[in-house]
């Protein structure tokens, strides 16, 4: 019986190798178990936090489950256990666990609202960005220099992504996770995204920088961060909130530069950004 | 031997035979009996249908790039999967628990409004065909997710209309079904019965019903508000004409954070039910049971805002919403404590309903605990809408509330069909189920923690790995959940009797009926003895 009971798993034991078959991918992701700690302060602390809390169910677990597995092995009728049919109350001991979760919960809740209250607070940002999500996409525009630009999913992946491409996407560098025009920012600054939505709800998240925000329309949401000035590179994201069909194809890249490297790109970018709006024939005028 | 004479009058009742056979025995019918078996085969097909979507998200999720469905499609299956196994398998398998027990464990004969259990049992079938045919009408299903949000849900094509009017239906079903359970548990417990010895299957279910009829009409108004805002120029969620998209998430809330509880107190219920009569103890702290469930079903209605944390709240907010999230920790580890203690200094065997319960003790305790990770504000703004939300909400409703579901029907089913199961192949069932659950829905943690988001049909390649583990897992949960129907069907055509009280060490009521049950439960309410025996908690 035990055997015709296995055998679709047999069966389905024999289609996975198939899939397996279809080509290796490139890198590994057994190792992708945590939460990434991030590279600003605030993301540092939500990963403390994560594993604080993280700690303090592995420790109630081992202690739970402890007394339920001796339960299991030692209280077994077959090994002429009796039980103690007069054990059905005992106010000290339900006191003490009750009490004890309390305590546990008023040691988290502590660092976690001021943790909270480090996130909410805006003020002296340096730089404003407005960030807009559309179906999908986003627009980008840095408020006090006017440049502005979309930020879509890159041309190659956009093409493997469809329905039978018949392209690996593990041939493709970042898959689903890189962009036409990255957003750019500083690091070493106090970074502020005033975020909304052009149709639906969107949200917009980078792990790196521990904080995710809805982009909804009506609303501008407000959120900031403040990458280490050593850590500059490119960091990845997603929308993470339902938006329709193309809602797994809207990726995030943030480029964080030195402070003169972004206000170089800045300048270069406002100036090509100028003269790409510049009425077409007055610049044939100037040329002839 | 009083429980006798219901019997011998029963016998007599029959002969007269006034009850109605063949298909009019089921559509017209008003015994509780028969309206909780056609509550839980509609349970059962929903569960298979909901079931059979998700294997389709499995299928494209097993590597990354599409390669079954379209992404919209996609969509569909997350939304459909989610509202069919609610409304359509969890929800209602209760209310079938609900019919079976709730007069046998009482001392009634039947449910006190036989008619109107017939109107809630027979709006469903309706109300999932709708719902189900929104796949073959243009623009294909609900695509918004299962909690409908504006704008996206706005978008929806012509499955609008009908998903809205399937989910009115299901809604008036589960409020007609607790009206149902509350008259019936406050009017006709036999004599004797009083409250606080009432079995803590039948306490959690008379809350569950308050919780429904509290919420439900908050989500018909919900989504009445989506519909007009659609088809009858209202704005009430659309920012262009002053309306506001995320209180429709405040409402939406308001229900669903009780709608979750709703899918797991009747679980608590049959889970106190289980370790006592397997661990031949009485429950430890019965009251304490009791309060901590009224204490989770009032918190519920307190927390809804920790689902929307990122929508822009003040701080004021999100700190009260922390906070009275972390409370509910506290008499759900007082349930889990007592059932610990339950089982200490006891004598147990472990025969499959036993199994499923202490399956639901390790796994509903381990979905608990990330439920706490996600209580903490700062925290949830990484794991807010990425698979490790979609981890816990698994591990507290499939290992939770479906395996306490499962265990349910392994420990009553010799009860309602006097026939006893084969053990073997049901401990085949578990051991199946158990395994295969952790290996689909314990890497989904990691996968969220890594930054994979929720609701996306195609991923970066770093998430293959585990999603081709999941995806594996889920394939074998799927394929052994075959057997439980097979093994049902197999007991009702060739089980060995079993008798009045299947299990050595269980106690209550219904197991002091007589086997095969006989047509009105209790035609006699039972006597002060049969109750003090029944009623050892």
């Amino acid at each position: 019986m035990i055997r015709k009971a296995l055998a679709p798993i047999a069966a389905l034991a024999a289609v996975t190798s198939l899939f397996f078959s279809q080509g290796a991918h490139a890198e590994s992701g057994w190792h992708l178990l945590n939460m990434r700690q991030g590279v600003t302060a605030i993301s540092r602390e939500i990963y403390s936090l994560h594993m604080l809390i993280f700690w303090v169910c592995v420790v109630i677990g081992i202690v739970v489950f402890s007394v339920m597995i001796w339960s299991i092995v030692t209280f077994r009728k077959s090994k002429g256990a009796v039980p103690d049919t007069t054990m059905v109350h005992n106010t000290k001991v339900e006191i003490i666990w009750t009490a004890i979760p309390v305590a546990i919960l008023v040691a988290m809740a502590v660092p976690a609202a001021k943790t909270l209250v480090q996130i909410e607070d805006t003020r002296n940002t340096e730089l404003t960005i407005k960030v807009t999500g559309f179906q999908w996409g986003w627009q980008y525009d840095y408020l006090e220099n006017g440049v502005r630009f979309f930020s879509r999913l890159e041309r190659k992946a956009d093409a493997a992504r469809q329905l039978g491409s018949g392209v690996d996407p593990n041939t493709i560098p970042n898959y689903l996770l890189d962009v036409d025009n990255p957003l750019v920012v500083p690091a070493g600054t106090k970074v502020r995204l005033l975020i909304t939505a052009a149709d639906v709800i969107h949200a917009w998240w980078v792990p790196d920088f521990g904080m995710k925000k809805d982009a909804i329309p009506g609303f501008v949401n407000e959120m900031w961060f403040n990458v280490d000035e050593d850590k500059t590179g490119i960091y990845r994201g997603q929308c993470t909130e339902l938006c329709g069909r193309d809602h797994a194809f809207m990726p995030i890249v943030v480029d964080v530069r030195s402070k003169e490297d972004f206000q170089t790109w800045l300048k270069a970018t406002a100036e090509a950004q100028k003269q790409a709006a510049a009425p077409q024939p007055a610049a044939t005028a100037h040329a002839g | 031997m009083a429980q006798h004479a219901p019997a011998a009058a029963h016998a007599h009742d029959d002969h007269h035979d006034h009850k109605p056979h063949g298909w009019r025995r089921w559509v017209f019918a008003t015994n509780h009996k028969d309206i909780g078996t056609m509550y839980l085969v509609f349970a059962g097909i929903m569960f298979f249908v909901g079931g059979l979507m998700a294997m389709v998200i499995r299928l494209e999720l097993f590597k990354p790039g599409m390669q079954f469905v379209d992404p919209l499609l996609f969509n569909s299956m997350t939304t459909m999967h989610a509202l069919f196994m609610i409304f359509g398998a969890v929800m209602p398998a209760w209310t079938g628990l609900a019919n079976w027990q709730i007069p046998m464990q009482i001392g009634a004969p039947d449910m006190a409004l036989p008619r109107l259990n017939n109107f809630s049992f027979w709006i469903l079938p309706f109300a999932s065909a709708i719902l189900l045919l929104t796949l073959l009408v243009p623009g294909g299903g609900p695509a918004g997710g299962w909690t409908l949000y504006p704008p996206l849900a706005l978008q929806t094509a012509d499955a609008f209309p009908m998903t809205i009017f399937a989910i009115h239906l299901m809604g008036v079903s589960s409020i007609l079904g607790s009206i149902n359970v509350i008259v019936t548990i406050m009017n006709m417990r036999a004599p004797g019965l009083s409250l606080l010895r009432m079995p803590l299957f039948v306490w959690s279910w008379l809350i569950t019903a308050y919780l429904l009829i509290a919420v439900m009409p908050v989500l018909a108004g919900a989504v009445t508000m989506l519909l007009t805002d659609h088809y009858f120029g209202t704005t009430f969620f659309t920012a262009a004409g002053g309306g506001d998209p995320v209180m429709y998430q405040h409402i939406f809330w308001f229900f669903g954070h009780p709608e979750v509880y709703i899918l797991i107190l009747p679980a608590f219920g049959v889970v106190s039910e289980i370790i006592p009569a397997f661990a031949r103890k009485p429950i430890f702290g019965y009251e304490a049971m009791v309060y901590a469930i009224a204490s989770i079903a009032f918190l519920s209605f307190i927390v809804w805002a920790h689902h929307m944390f990122t929508v822009g709240m003040p701080l004021a907010g999100q700190i009260f919403f922390m906070l009275s999230t972390m409370l509910i920790a506290i008499p759900t580890g007082v349930k889990v404590f007592n059932w610990s203690a339950t089982m200490w200094k006891s004598s147990m065997t472990f025969e499959p309903p036993m199994l499923f319960a202490l399956a639901f003790l390790f796994l509903f305790t381990i979905g608990g605990f990330s439920g706490l990770m996600l209580a903490i504000a700062p925290a949830d703004f990484q794991y807010h809408d990425t698979y490790f939300v979609v981890a816990h909400f698994h591990y507290v409703l499939v290992p939770g509330a479906v395996f306490s579901i499962l265990g349910a029907v392994y420990y009553w089913l010799p009860k309602w069909t006097s026939k006893m199961y084969d053990h073997k192949l049901a401990k085949v069932h578990f051991w199946l189920s158990a395994i295969f659950v952790n290996v689909l829905f314990f890497p989904q943690h990691f996968l969220g923690l890594a930054g994979m988001p929720r609701r996306i049909p195609d991923y970066a390649t770093q998430f293959t790995d585990w999603n081709m583990v999941s995806s594996i897992g889920a394939f074998g949960f799927g394929l052994s959940q075959l057997l439980f129907p097979y093994i049902i069907w197999k007991c009702v055509r060739s089980g060995a009797p079993a008798p009045a009280r299947a299990w050595e060490g269980a106690h209550g009521l219904e197991w002091e009926l007589p086997s095969p049950l006989p047509y009105h439960t209790w035609e006699t309410p039972p006597s002060a003895a049969v109750i003090a025996r029944g009623a050892e908690h």
